[in-house]
């Protein structure tokens, strides 16, 4: 099963919905509540990424019989240090987007913690992209 | 102890959501950093903030909350209560801060 969704750098007012969706669909599959709660968590904090620090990007969210696997391709200044990126505190959101409550620099150590597998790829001014696999 | 019973205790505006006040309450969650809550907030939890705009509502929902709580008069924005009332998630408000109505909430449902 093979789905996508598109993200809009900035419009924070639509931040969520594709994270919304994949819960939606993961639900409907009777997906064990844990794993939809990690998965949530996960696929939440790589969508908002992309709207806080990125200009757009495309989420693709499979699903076969053992995994859940969601791509989250950015085009956006990418990430110049992704091992300083991952610690938790280290933030480069605006003073406008830490004022939302969002800069926290939490977002990457909560996909650590829940996704099952992880990869960050990133292109200094080209983009980032981040795979997030949970088994099911 | 339900949303509404917390509503009645503690003498809290309810904005919106009001389909929700049956809700269960199975404890709660102090902080304004929307990572933090992603990451550490659980079902049933009750979500204190002074934080009102529409990404509140997208973490209360994807995290199925019971009721968001705004401290300090804060009111929703009207794009906020809109979706608290489309998920059936209700906020409410109090004139408290976060630290006096944590308290008291603290004592009703530990
Ligand atoms: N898609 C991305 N494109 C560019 N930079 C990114 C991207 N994702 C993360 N980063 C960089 O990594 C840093 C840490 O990300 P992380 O999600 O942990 O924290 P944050 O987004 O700053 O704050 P929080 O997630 O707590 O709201 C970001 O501040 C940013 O510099
Ligand atoms: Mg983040």
């Amino acid at each position: 099963m093979h789905h996508e969704y598109n993200i809009v750098g900035g419009d924070f007012t639509r931040a969520g919905y594709a994270s919304s969706q994949v819960k939606k669909i993961l639900r409907n599959l009777d997906v064990d509540t844990a794993i939809i709660k990690r998965t949530v968590i996960a696929a939440y904090e790589a969508e908002v990424n992309i709207v806080a620090h990125a200009y757009n990007g495309i989420i693709t969210l499979d699903i076969d019989a053992d995994s859940i696997r969601i791509v989250l391709d950015d085009m956006g200044p990418g990430i110049e240090d992704i091992e300083q990126a991952m610690q938790e505190g280290y933030s480069t959101a605006s003073d406008k987007v830490r004022e939302m409550g969002f800069g926290a620099g939490m977002g990457l150590s909560n996909i650590k913690r829940n996704a099952d597998e992880l990869r960050i790829n990133s292109e200094v001014g080209r983009g980032t992209q981040v795979e997030i696999v949970m088994y099911r | 102890m339900k949303v509404k019973d917390i509503v009645h205790l503690l003498d809290l505006t309810v904005y919106s959501g009001e389909q929700g006040l049956d809700r269960e309450v199975t404890g709660g969650y102090v902080s304004d950093l929307l990572s933090d809550v992603m990451g550490r907030a659980d079902t049933g939890q009750l979500w204190v903030t002074l934080q009102t705009h529409k990404n509140v509502m997208a973490i209360a929902s994807l995290k199925d909350l019971s009721a968001v709580l705004l401290v300090n008069k804060q009111k929703p924005d009207a794009n906020t209560a809109e979706q608290s009332n489309e998920e059936g998630i209700p906020i409410l408000g109090t004139t408290m801060g976060a630290f006096e109505v944590t308290g008291k909430l603290y004592e009703l449902i530990r």
